[in-house]
């Protein structure tokens, strides 16, 4: 975890040469504690006191690199085990799995349906970012060929996993510069792997049997100087996985290196739904990567939803920039739309103005990024709040007529709206849903 | 190599509620529910015991809903006019609890009197010997008149009543106290107004060992991680000896996640997000197995798939736990 004046002083030269600009060791110490300066400004610090620093400085999760150049992906520094105390940082990956026994058709459909696993959701694109690739046939030339196949049709950074180095080291090969994440499937190949992966330049999980021999795995893998691991706890089934996720997690904010490393799950449930719930439980709850057979959009969905949700940051609500949007060609006889700055409400109304095909202005109110009830039951969206965005947004300039949609959830704003702006009121549907029917059977102008 | 030990030191347990009576506790269910008693955080064995699985109660309005989505018409399309029906096929999906809901006494629902509510809610204590949880209609001049009502006519049963706020708290914890129910605590997403409803409750001299929590339910993608984070920092207050916030916690599931588009859209997003019937279904299972991570006690719910998954979920979570 982060270090203190005195113990970064520890390690430097103590001659107090200014050359970093600070008068004295101590108080350039002082500054790089308070992260306001950087090592690299002493020019003579020893290179075995700047690797002790640079190790104790680590933080307790290794940060780890997926993937290379634009498809890059990091997983690990977390610091948190609830997210009300700061936040999650870097949301769970989710891989999914391919096998190099499957009949080639099956494959190139699996492969297809793979690469089109994105969604949009509250504005954003959110989709699965790895594809897994499984050395099921334990045959080296199959699993070489699907590596390439999969990384090309599906257009995502690899998981190329296998119970054999040797194996490994041919697929990694021949995605040689893309960074794919190794997953050595046998313990007792692991160091064999950890030497693949030290000369592919690539990261490295893997598997063991119980935390303690995981710990003693890593360990030994470290002592060789790779540190780009991502470990599975080898536990299966919602108990067992979501114990030992837990188990790291406390353990590595208790600065236990051996198991300071993003982890990798595995959905296995017997059931559609239940693994749907598996790959949810699991980026709830501390999983770096995890690695599911869905490939059903009905499937994926909720568990990215979960990933958003889970992953925001407990501190501001996520909002849009409070103003006057646009959807389609607007004229002076288009509908306004009320509503707040929460992005997700925001988003909810654009989607089904956009669905409506009905051009509208959607005027944004200043909320402080919160929801149409939140902020109506904290008296951030009133008649006043209102009516000061609507004067403001020059909304008046541009429609010929003087009505505007308010949200169903507080129609009890109508009258107070009506006084203060002097516009007329007009209740839209209660869910955002509605608005699409509403724009295109009932608004009338 | 040896790991550090990474067991929590709680110093307290979330409290148990029973809720149900038998003929030999001066009720007529078959069997009581009890929640709560988790001494740790959820499903983990070795951070603390939880004695009781997560119950689930099944949803079970007063009339005919409006605007239920299709995968629930199909499921109680045939029996929703009649509540008793309705609560018949509850226990047949293998509900623990009956949840009904007054909707029709509302004024703008039917406003139907006190006796109407009474007499249905006696239908379904007699029809099913399920315990059962009531709610008003969240009008409080019309709860007022009818939970008083209700809570007399349902006396020795030990129906689990909502809900007391901040505000609106006299009228039903005095009608609770009077004819032996327990309660449900509403607090809209704000642990201070949690522990102040409980205050004001056990002020008047009811026992906070009968209270169960509300902290109001978002659906997943819809501000769920709010509720989430309000469950797991109620649970760690729980556990570490604040007595005000150790009650266990009910959540609205069902009706909040069968509110939000991605469980009611149908064909025009069924390229987009696959087939309703499975959506939806999925919508709830996850909302609900999500936020049982931050810490719930009772779920109320509506799809029986759902159900289903959930029940499935708790099973292989609570393995090595339980009585
Ligand atoms: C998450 C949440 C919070 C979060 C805030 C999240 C946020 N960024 O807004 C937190 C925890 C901070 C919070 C705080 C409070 N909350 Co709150 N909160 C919720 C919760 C659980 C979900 C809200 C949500 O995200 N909804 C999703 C969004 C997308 O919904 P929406 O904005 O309404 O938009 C929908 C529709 O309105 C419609 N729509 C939107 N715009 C428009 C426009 C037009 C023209 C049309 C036609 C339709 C339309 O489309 C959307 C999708 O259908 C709700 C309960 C619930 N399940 O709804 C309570 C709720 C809104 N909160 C409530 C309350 C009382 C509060 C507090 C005031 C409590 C307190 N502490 O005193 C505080 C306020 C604190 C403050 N000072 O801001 C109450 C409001 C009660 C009421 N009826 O007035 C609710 C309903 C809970 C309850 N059942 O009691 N809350
Ligand atoms: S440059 Fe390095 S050695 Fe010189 S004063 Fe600064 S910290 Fe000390």
């Amino acid at each position: 975890m982060a270090l203190t004046g005195l113990e970064i002083y520890k390690h430097l030269p103590k001659t107090n040469c200014k050359d970093c600009g600070f008068p004295t060791c101590l108080a350039f110490a002082m500054k790089m504690a308070a992260k306001q300066v950087s090592l690299d400004k002493c020019p003579h610090v020893t290179p075995e006191a700047k690797a002790a620093l640079e190790s104790a400085a680590r933080p307790p999760i290794q940060l780890v690199t997926i993937g290379a150049d634009a498809q890059e992906l990091k997983i690990g520094n977390e610091t948190q085990l609830y997210r009300h105390e700061e936040k999650f940082y870097r949301p769970t990956l989710l891989a999914v799995r391919v096998w190099d026994t499957l009949e080639p058709t099956a494959l190139s459909a699996r492969l297809e349906a793979i690469a089109g696993l994105t969604f949009e959701r509250v504005g954003t694109k959110v989709g699965v970012e790895l594809v897994a690739v499984d050395n099921a046939s334990g045959d080296a030339a199959r699993f070489e060929s699907l590596a390439r196949q999969a990384v090309e049709v599906t257009g995502r950074p690899a998981v190329l996993m296998s119970a054999k180095a040797d194996n490994l080291q041919r697929a990694a090969r021949a995605l040689s510069g893309k960074r794919p994440l190794l997953y050595i499937s046998d313990p007792q190949q692991a160091l064999a792997a950890a030497a693949v992966a030290k000369a592919e330049n690539c990261p490295l999980a893997v598997r063991a049997e119980s935390l303690e021999a995981l710990a003693e795995l890593t360990s030994k893998i470290a002592a060789t100087g790779l540190e780009q691991i991502v470990i599975d706890p080898g536990a299966r089934g919602l108990k067992g996985t979501l114990e030992a996720l837990t188990r790291i997690r406390r353990a590595a904010l208790k600065n236990f290196r051996p198991l300071g490393y993003p982890a990798i799950a595995f959905t296995t449930a017997a059931t559609p739904l239940l693994q749907v719930v598996e790959a949810s439980t699991y980026v709830a709850k501390y999983a770096a990567i995890v690695v599911t057979d869905l490939i059903e959009r009905w499937q994926l969905l909720p568990v990215l939803a979960t990933r958003q949700d889970i992953f925001t940051d407990p501190q501001k609500p996520v909002a849009v920039q409070p103003k006057l949007y646009t959807v389609g060609e607007v004229g002076a006889e288009s509908p306004v739309l009320v509503t707040t700055n929460f992005s997700l409400t925001y988003y909810s109304v654009e989607g089904e103005v956009e669905a409506s095909r009905v051009p509208a202005y959607i005027l944004s109110v200043d909320t402080e990024g919160t929801s149409v009830l939140t902020a109506w039951a904290s008296d951030k969206f009133n008649a006043s709040t209102i009516t000061k965005a609507l004067k403001a947004s020059g909304i008046e300039e541009r429609v010929a007529h003087r009505k505007l949609i308010l949200p169903g959830l507080v129609a009890v704003l109508s009258a107070g709206v009506e006084d203060e702006s002097g516009w007329l009121v007009q209740i839209g549907p209660k869910e955002a849903s509605g608005i699409s029917s509403y724009l295109k059977n009932q608004w009338k102008n | 190599m040896s790991i550090p030990e990474v067991k929590e030191k709680w110093s307290a347990r979330v409290s148990e509620v029973t809720i149900g009576a038998t003929p030999a506790q001066g009720g007529t269910r078959a069997r009581t529910v009890t929640i709560g008693g988790a001494g740790g955080i959820p499903f983990l064995s070795f951070d603390g015991a939880l004695p009781h699985p997560p119950a689930i109660a099944i949803d079970v309005l007063d009339k005919q809903p409006v605007g239920w989505p299709k995968p629930l018409e199909e499921v109680y399309g045939d029996v929703w006019a009649d509540p008793v029906q309705w609560a018949r096929r509850a226990k047949e999906l293998g509900a623990d609890l009956i949840n009904l809901r007054l909707t029709g006494i509302h004024p703008d629902e039917g406003d139907w009197p006190p006796s109407k509510a009474v007499e249905i809610v006696k239908a379904v204590l007699e029809a099913v010997d399920l315990p059962l949880i009531v709610w008003g209609c969240d009008f409080p001049e019309k709860d007022q008149r009818v939970m008083p009502k209700v809570a007399e006519a349902a006396q020795g049963e030990r129906c689990l009543l909502g809900a007391v706020s901040q505000t609106e708290y006299r009228t039903l914890t005095a009608a609770a106290q009077a004819y032996g129910h327990t309660l449900i605590a509403a607090s809209p997403c704000d642990i201070n107004i949690a522990k102040q409803v409980n205050i004001l409750v056990t002020d008047m001299g009811f026992p906070l060992s009968d209270i169960v929590i509300y902290p109001s339910t978002a659906a997943l993608g819809y501000g769920m991680e709010y509720i989430y984070s309000i469950l797991e920092r109620g649970r760690l207050a729980a556990l570490s000896g604040d007595k005000l916030m150790a009650q266990p916690v009910i959540l609205d599931v069902g009706f909040e996640a069968w509110r939000v588009k991605e469980a009611r859209a149908d064909e025009e997003m069924a390229d987009a997000w696959g087939p309703l019937a499975y959506r939806g279904p999925a919508w709830e299972a996850v909302t609900a197995t999500d936020l049982l991570q931050g810490g719930a006690d009772l779920l109320i719910m509506r799809h029986p798939e759902a159900i289903r998954a959930v029940r499935e979920a708790v099973g292989q979570l609570m393995q090595g736990d339980g009585k």
